[in-house]
């Protein structure tokens, strides 16, 4: 396989699938960073594990290859030393592990805040120690005033710290401080069998329940050996659009609230609403938790979701155009999104930015198109990708998205296979490893699990795109006027539970 | 846009009738809540919602209270910045270890007399998040709750028949 042919002395593990892993030493590891830093290879995820780090990459003909690095000593070469989108991956490796990157400029924790009761959850567990106050990076300068907000927002969402500094209205600065909802799902997941773990895998981030479930049960299937019936897949990827609309919808109405234009706002939330009233219909529940299970789906089609899909389609093709239309030619709406929140290009890139934060800034990557995951194997879709990275660019994406996730909805409905919805699981596997990329409304979701020899979990890792686009956040709001800060933030819609795990 | 709003005139209301009140959840409440609130704060509520560590699923839900279908508002009901404003805790998610400090700050910012409500399963006791190092436990086990609303998440009706309850005590 491709990435692995630019790494040297590395030593491929036995099942392991779909994509290969490598044991490597220190040359091997920094041939990978010279890589990544390069451009050569994209950061796909880092993790831990018992006394050991891995490194999901992903190079520019969209093959994958996992890199082990063991640390005997409980250290391991920095990869964000040289490749900044690994940074806060190696904090969250420390605080959960205890294994510790060495030469990292950031040593501060991520996740651990100094309230849990032990130290290093899920490696050698120690009791907890007095947390250190923690230091933010400092701007200087006359006149520059800070404003923490948070966690506890305003709105109706989800809690984390903000730290800005600001000189007038102007962002000089952003941190961000997440961990707030860590809820140790990692842990959870450990020893628990593949139904209980496909549920938690369900609830790392709600509104990305169906692409969390999908990258799971692939996952899974792809450590067993098994292949979920055709009709299953293609349910799954209806599933998967139905969630795709419902989100952008939603997205789409809250950026243009937080512009004070209500009427898009209000008009997007009805479209959101009957999209998780057609979900219900369709599948029993409207975002569609635990329907997608390893082995296939939980539930069939109901006889009345064809014809609910047809009245959500004949509504949407009805309003939406509408809506857009209206965003398109309502100039004090332009005003605030256009140039507001740009995310430069070599950002995105070296970040592997995902979803729409990506697209909008020229990264030209889906995983539905470059893994060609079935049914997407089977069905014509086109990924929209711009320029220009700033809030304008962001929602002009999922305006495309939303088109294109009805048109895949509709060949979904006319080439639905017959048959079987789920097959069963081997009980008792010999211990194996699966990996999968689901591509998420947000972005594309990494799982990577090891089963052990009774299929029960005995590692799982959850990776959200948001752990790629938060810090692009940071930088996308420099020089901008705090109060822009609200459309920024939606305009990314990260997930914080998704990130904080 | 001048059709969208004559569309919205003309074709009449999306609001559909608010649910009957549930009679469990009713009997709940009457034991936590006295005539003297009631007095007080008359057919209105003001809600401050606070994550403590959902998976944002119940947040979803609870946004939904606000689109046309269910119109909060009509109610009396209210979401509003600040627990300084409000009335009634809104709390979703198994309280994580890292929220506890924040959700206890948020309770003791409210005014007295002040309700909480608990959204979904794992506020009602962690649910599937339960026992792990980096959970506090449900939200009773660290503010006060008066009503439970279960769920996972608890469809937008489900949500508003609660609150209904709440106000017709």
């Amino acid at each position: 396989m491709a990435p692995l042919d630019l790494i040297s002395n590395a030593r491929p593990v036995e099942a392991h699938r779909p994509w290969p892993r490598a044991i490597v030493r220190d040359d091997g590891w920094h041939a990978a960073i010279d890589h990544l830093e390069a451009g050569a290879l994209t950061l796909l995820g880092l993790w831990g594990d018992a006394g050991a780090v891995h490194m999901a990459v992903l190079d520019a003909r969209a093959k994958i290859a996992v890199l082990t690095y063991p640390c005997g000593n409980g250290r391991y070469p920095s990869v964000g030393a040289r490749h900044p989108p690994a940074l806060r991956l190696e904090r969250a490796i420390r605080d959960l592990f205890g294994l510790d990157a060495v030469g990292s400029p950031d040593t501060r924790p991520w996740l651990d805040l100094g309230f849990w009761d032990v130290a290093h959850p899920l490696g050698a567990e120690a009791p907890a120690q007095p947390a250190a106050p923690y230091a933010f990076l400092p701007a200087e300068g006359e006149a520059l005033h800070q404003i923490p907000v948070g966690p506890v927002h305003a709105g109706i969402i989800e809690p984390g710290h903000f730290r800005f500094t600001a000189a007038g209205e102007h962002v000089v600065r952003l941190e961000q401080r997440l961990g707030y909802v860590h809820k140790g799902i990692e842990k959870l997941m450990q020893g628990a069998t593949l139904g209980d773990a496909a549920k938690l895998a369900g609830r790392t981030s709600g509104d990305s329940t169906v692409a969390y479930a999908y990258a799971f049960a692939q996952a899974a299937e792809a450590a067993l050996l098994v292949t979920a019936p055709p009709r299953a897949t293609f349910l799954r990827a209806l599933m998967a659009e139905l969630e795709r609309l419902a989100n952008h919808f939603g997205d789409i109405g809250a950026i243009c609230n937080d512009a004070s234009f209500a009427l898009i706002h209000a008009q997007c939330g009805i479209l959101r609403e009957r999209t998780l009233r057609a979900a219900q219909i369709c599948f029993g529940h409207r975002l569609m938790m635990d329907a997608i299970v390893p082995g296939g789906v939980a539930r069939d089609l109901t006889a009345q979701g064809p014809e609910a899909l047809r009245a959500l389609r004949n509504e949407v093709r009805k309003i939406f155009p509408r809506l857009t239309a209206i965003y398109d030619s309502t100039a004090s709406l332009q005003d605030r999104t256009v140039t507001t929140g740009i995310v430069n290009a070599e950002y995105a890139r070296r970040f592997g930015a995902g979803g729409y934060v990506g697209r909008a800034s020229g990264r030209d990557f889906d995983a539905r198109r470059a893994l060609r995951y079935a049914p997407y194997d089977q069905l014509a879709f086109e990924v929209p990708v711009l320029e220009t990275g700033d809030v304008d660019a962001r929602v002009r994406i999922r305006i495309s998205e939303v088109e294109q996730s009805l048109a895949l909805i509709e060949q979904i409905l006319a080439q639905l296979p017959a048959g079987d919805i789920r097959v069963a699981l081997d009980a008792k596997p010999p211990a194996r490893e699966g990996i999968a990329l689901a591509e998420a409304f947000r972005g594309d979701v990494l799982v990577w699990l090891r089963l052990d020899d009774a299929g029960r979990v005995a590692r799982c890792h959850l990776r959200d795109a948001s752990w790629f686009q938060w810090p692009l956040l940071e930088t996308a709001i420099e020089g901008n006027i705090v109060a822009d800060f609200p459309l920024c933030n939606k305009s990314f819609n990260c997930s914080y539970s998704g990130h904080d795990l | 846009m001048r059709k969208i709003l004559l569309d919205s005139v003309t074709h009449g209301p999306l609001t559909e009738p608010a649910p009957q009140p549930d009679e469990a959840m009713l009997a709940e409440l009457a034991t936590s809540l006295d005539r003297a609130a009631r007095a007080r704060l008359g057919r209105s509520l003001s809600i401050r919602e606070v994550d403590a560590g959902s998976c944002n699923g119940c947040e979803l839900e609870i946004h939904a209270l606000n689109n046309a279908f269910y119109d909060l508002e009509r109610l009396g009901l209210r979401f509003v910045a600040s627990p300084r404003h409000a009335d009634v805790l809104m709390v979703t998610g198994p309280v994580t270890r890292n929220m506890r400090e924040a959700l206890l700050r948020t309770y003791q910012a409210t005014p007295s007399p002040k309700w909480v409500i608990a959204v979904g399963d794992c506020a009602a006791n962690g649910g599937i998040f339960a026992g792990s190092y980096a959970v506090a436990g449900g939200v009773n086990d660290v503010v006060p709750v008066d009503l439970h609303i279960r769920g996972c998440p608890p469809p937008p009706a489900e949500i508003l028949k609660g609150l209904i309850a709440l106000l017709r005590l």
